[in-house]
């Protein structure tokens, strides 16, 4: 037969099956369309977030020192300027500005920018783009708190030192800069050609300097380090480049994306079991024609060869299918995650990803479908004369190096997949492995039902549930096929559930702590409660009062801190001087925030009493910098009180957080008595509301400087919320997309018992009869399908949250019980649907057909 | 040769050292009641199984030195089929079922030829339609173009009539008869209808997996069935 024929006959052959086929195939569509739009959105996005870490940080790398820059720096930077690199400077200090007009001041936090600052990320003002104009003279561009606070407007003149500058507007937004703990004060930007005009910045002045790099191709940060770290180093200049923002920056993304990889995963997963079982339903519809054609004379290559071509048609077409759908949500993501995305994302096709895509779901699709459509190789042209049972006809040796081969093949595929998906060779590995014990579970568990049913069956039960129950254990029942597959997409629908529940409890828990959205900061010690009674006389309420103490550290373990900076003994681990030297601003309380979490040690709970030293908790990152242990002691110079205590604790803090955050947090008893200032945060509805309260407050303390977060918070709100959303999507999608594709599994075995049921009604089987003894059947194997995949599904969960989101799981019960219980009510119906076409079909139609 | 199937602990044995042969060009017809092996011999014949002991040759061919797929190439190239129920492929049309075996073969005239052959059996009105839309003895008609679409050297029949009524019944039997005398085929004929064996020259009796008896057919001395004696105990037997 030529090749043109065998097509010719594999394409008429398919007619009446070819929709079947498709709806079979399509199962792999969903997991392609996931597949496409996360690889898609994931390389959109990061092409978006690396220019959002380089907004932040202004340029491709930051060079920061506590002094002017010395010389061989400047030689440095000069340099690099004439090598094509962009250089722009800022320098920060603190300073009182004044304004003639009210004849009132306010110490400001003075930033001096040189033309071209910031290379990267947008500064907006009110009224807009006064940035641009900042340059062009003695301009200044103020926090809007600082007009609240100095009684002045747009257009009045703000005297700083000895120079005169107009203000021009007030900030709306400076990426980078809503650290709440780094702001000293309201911000004031001036160019930096007037600087010296306000005499503010002597020698010796407390000041930072900050150059901003826009590196050319030819010199990567990686050259650049390598080319400048010793002399940078040696003049104490910091250095960051942008990637290290990125990697803060990313951590709602990257959940998102991950989860979006799981989801990926679990539906090509789901796909194949939908393609498996499809498919297996196809080929026992073909028994027949295949029994002719091998009568006719067709080869087994040849027949095999028919039905793996309309396969892979089908599976073409579907995984086609899939990819238009992922480039469709695609190209929705973005507008549903708009506000989620620091910058416009450019939506472009990404042939690679559709490609993939396309790729990987045929693979799978036949990888999945190989499986069934081999055992057409062992139908026997003898079927034309003798018709045996589905399964008989199909039959094949007990040891099919082929079947071997391919369930090799599938599991090589499924661990190739995890691979290529995870972020590393071991997580896909352990994903694979879950994988393969969820399904080896499953299969026990079938087995276990097979075997318990011939045990515990009696033949005193009644007709009805006897041969229900027999029905598991019987040749060729079908227990193990239904609880595979039902079990392993329950498992998965289910693990996905579990996982998207705790992902929204963590956004949730989030979104709680950040319902603050104005912040005061330098209140005395004194202020903390009549600031209280006026932010309650305004109707707002206060949500956290923090306790800030400024203190150094006098000693470690005894040795003073000047001793430790000038310890350069070879071989001793260097303490940073940095942190010898930084000013803490310290708070006491005797519970941990949900922004922390503890990596080493026990929390101080507030139990100590003297003798034993007050506790302490230290950042993990100031930890390593001080070379500390736990047990060490520390003695804390606070404003030359000396305050002995032991480090019992270390922990991680999340800093991108709105709330006031400290590297060191003491015990209460340690600092209660301690002069300190406090910050505050309240929530305040409405606009109005939140300047009408900034106003009183200043009037009353002029000390006190206050920002409004609002603007930041309903972004972050919004963006949690479009997380949030497309999380929920995502998840309902494979659920809703799920339940066909276990719906096809289950009927996979319907054909079989649809024919048993007919030949009962012929003997006399009424309807209820015929329909309870399928319920039984449909009832126990639905029941065990759904219940251990609920259960292993609560372990997949549980493994995912920890080793890739890395949070705490808490397993969402009722909704694992209501997956079943629904999964359970899909294998019935099919049961009680197949005992209702036993009787809408004749006997006779039905047993010819048989 | 010997047919034995394993049922449980014991062997079955369907077929008992039945040996004969069939000349080129003859008409045989094979007769039994049920369970006498019948169906199971037809399988044999044609390749769709291979015997337990002995050996079956097909046109000098020993069917049990081959293999699946060589007995499939040699069934393609000699043998045609005839079934009770036609199995015709429902999803081809009457055109396109005829065209298979062509079609397996690698002939280029194939579409050329199954119309030619439809219009032979006399469905030249009828080459689109599925085999729903066929009646039983249309159907039939279609199996048999089929059938001898590869012009084969043998045809095997199982029942040909046997889900058609008497007339309709008749004239495929007449069909087949045509067939035989104008292209020579030999033809194999598996049945229990007595009526319809005695149109054959020759009749093998099966009886549990034995034959009992081959004898000429007695048609062309003597219509009557009760001129053979033999006739009244199948009958009994089967009736």
């Amino acid at each position: 037969m030529r090749i043109g024929q065998l097509l010719g006959l594999a394409w008429r052959e398919s007619r009446t099956a070819r929709r079947r086929l498709l709806l079979y195939m399509s199962s792999i569509s969903l997991g392609v369309a996931a597949l496409v739009a996360i690889d898609s959105f994931a390389s959109n996005t990061q092409q978006s977030v690396r220019e959002q870490a380089r907004a932040l940080l202004g340029g491709d790398m930051a060079l920061n020192s506590r002094q002017q820059f010395p010389a061989p720096v400047l030689a440095a930077l000069d340099t690099l300027r004439r090598e094509g690199v962009g250089v722009a400077t800022v320098s920060t200090f603190a300073s009182m500005a004044f304004v003639a007009r009210s004849g009132t001041t306010r110490i400001a936090q003075i930033r001096a920018v040189s033309a071209g600052y910031p290379f990267y990320g947008e500064i907006v003002t009110a009224p807009a783009r006064q940035w641009a104009r900042l340059q062009s003279g003695r301009f200044a561009l103020v926090d809007p708190s600082l007009l609240t606070a100095l009684s002045a407007r747009i257009g009045d003149t703000l005297a700083l030192g000895f120079a005169r500058f107009t203000i021009i507007g007030t900030l709306v937004s400076v990426p980078g800069d809503v650290a709440v703990t780094s702001a000293i004060g309201p911000r004031i930007y001036i160019p930096s050609a007037f600087l010296d005009e306000t005499s503010l910045l002597m020698f010796g002045s407390r000041a930072d300097h900050e150059a901003l790099l826009k590196l050319t191709p030819a010199l990567p940060p990686v050259r650049f380090i390598y080319r400048f770290k010793e002399r940078l180093e040696s003049a104490q200049v910091r250095y960051r480049t942008a990637a290290e923002t990125e990697f803060n920056l990313t951590e709602a993304v990257d959940q998102l994306r991950d989860f979006l990889s799981v989801i990926g995963l679990i539906a090509l997963l789901l796909g194949g079991i939908g393609v498996a079982s499809g498919v297996h339903a196809f080929v026992m519809r073909k028994i027949d024609t295949v029994a002719i054609l091998r009568c006719l004379g067709a080869t087994s290559a040849q027949v095999l060869f028919i039905y793996l071509l309309q396969a892979a048609v089908m599976g073409l077409l579907g995984a086609a299918f899939g990819a238009l759908l992922g480039v469709v949500i695609q190209l929705a993501l973005p507008h549903v995650l708009a506000d989620f995305l620091p910058v416009d994302v450019s939506v472009s096709l990404e042939p690679r990803a559709i490609v993939t895509g396309l790729v990987v779901g045929l693979w799978v699709a036949m990888v999945f479908a190989l499986r069934p459509l081999v055992a057409l190789r062992n139908v026997s042209p003898l079927q034309t004369l003798r018709r045996e049972s589905d399964a008989d006809a199909l039959r094949g040796a007990k040891f099919d190096p082929i079947r071997v081969l391919l369930a090799l093949l599938v599991v090589g595929s499924v661990a190739a997949l995890g691979v290529a998906r995870a972020e590393d060779a071991q997580q896909g590995l352990a994903f694979a492995a879950g994988i393969g014990a969820a399904v080896a579970m499953l299969y026990a568990a079938a087995a276990a039902l097979s075997s318990g049913a011939r045990r515990v069956v009696r033949p005193r039960w009644p007709f009805v549930l006897r041969q229900g129950v027999a029905s598991l254990y019987r040749p060729g029942n079908q227990t193990r096929a239904v609880v595979l597959a039902l079990g392993f997409g329950v498992f998965l629908m289910s693990t996905v559930y579990q996982v998207q529940h705790n992902l929204l409890r963590s956004v949730s828990i989030k979104l709680d702590a950040s319902r603050a959205n104005v912040v005061f900061f330098d209140v005395q010690d004194d202020q903390g409660a009549p600031l209280d009674t006026i932010v309650r006389a305004h109707g707002h309420t206060l949500v956290q009062r923090t306790p800030i103490v400024p203190m150094k550290i006098a000693s470690i373990n005894g040795l003073p801190s000047s001793r430790i900076i000038g310890d350069t003994t070879k071989g001793r681990p260097r303490r940073a001087g940095w942190a010898l030297r930084r000013e803490f601003r310290s708070t006491f309380r005797d519970a941990i925030v949900p922004s922390e979490k503890v990596t080493a040690g026990r929390f101080h709970t507030g139990g100590s009493a003297p003798p034993s030293l007050p506790q302490v908790s230290v950042d993990v990152s100031v930890a390593n910098d001080l070379k500390l242990a736990l047990g060490d002691t520390i003695v804390w110079d606070v404003q030359g009180v000396q305050v002995a205590t032991r480090v019992t604790s270390f922990r991680e803090v999340n800093w991108t957080r709105f709330e006031p955050n400290f590297f060191v947090v003491f015990e209460r008893r340690a600092l209660e008595n301690a002069p300190k200032q406090y910050v505050l945060l309240a929530r305040v509805n409405g606009q109005q509301a939140v300047a009408e309260l900034q106003r009183d407050v200043v009037s009353r303390f002029p000390n006190v400087s206050s920002l409004d977060l609002t603007l930041i918070q309903q972004t972050v709100g919004r963006v949690l919320d479009k997380v949030t959303a497309a999380i929920r999507f995502m998840a309902g999608l494979s659920l809703a997309l799920g339940i066909p594709v276990l719906f096809s599994a289950v009927s996979a075995t319907r054909r079989e018992r649809l024919r048993e049921g007919v030949l009962l009604k012929v003997l006399g089987a009424t309807r209820r009869q015929v329909g309870r003894i399928m319920l039984a059947e449909y009832l126990l194997l639905g029941a065990l399908g759904s219940l251990v995949g609920v259960v292993l599904s609560v372990a997949g969960a549980w493994g995912l949250m920890h080793f890739v989101f890395k949070q705490a799981f808490q397993p969402a019960v009722l909704p694992a019980l209501a997956v079943a219980l629904l999964m359970m009510a899909v294998s019935v119906s099919i049961g009680l649907l197949t005992g209702r076409d036993v009787f809408q079909e004749t006997p006779m139609a039905a047993l010819r057909e048989a | 040769m010997t047919k034995e199937y394993q049922s449980g602990d014991h062997r079955l044995a369907v077929l008992r050292e039945v040996s004969f042969t069939i000349p080129d060009g003859a008409f045989v017809a094979i007769v039994g009641p049920s369970g006498s092996g019948k169906t199971t011999l037809l399988g044999l014949l044609a390749g769709l199984d291979v015997p337990s002991r002995g050996s079956v040759l097909l046109d000098g061919s020993d069917l049990t030195t081959l293999s699946e797929d060589q007995r499939a190439r040699l069934r393609g190239a000699k043998v045609g089929f005839v079934f009770q129920s036609f199995q015709l492929i429902p999803t081809l049309t009457a055109l396109e079922n005829v065209q298979v075996p062509l079609e397996l073969r690698g002939d280029d005239g194939a579409p050329a030829r199954a119309t030619e052959l439809l219009a032979r059996v006399g469905l030249g009105d009828r080459l689109h339609h599925f085999p729903n839309q066929l009646s039983g003895g249309e159907q039939q008609r279609v199996a048999i173009a089929r059938a001898f679409s590869n012009a084969p050297r043998l045809l095997f029949a199982d029942e040909p009539t046997g889900n058609l009524d008497s007339e309709t019944g008749a004239r495929i039997v007449e069909l087949l008869e045509m067939l035989n005398r104008e292209s020579g085929t030999t033809i194999v004929l598996v049945t229990h209808d007595l009526t319809l064996a005695r149109r054959a020259q020759r009749i093998i009796r099966l009886a549990d997996g034995a034959v009992v008896s081959d004898t000429a057919s007695s048609a062309t001395l003597d219509p009557r069935p009760e001129a053979l004696p033999e006739a009244r105990v199948v009958d009994a037997v089967s009736g």
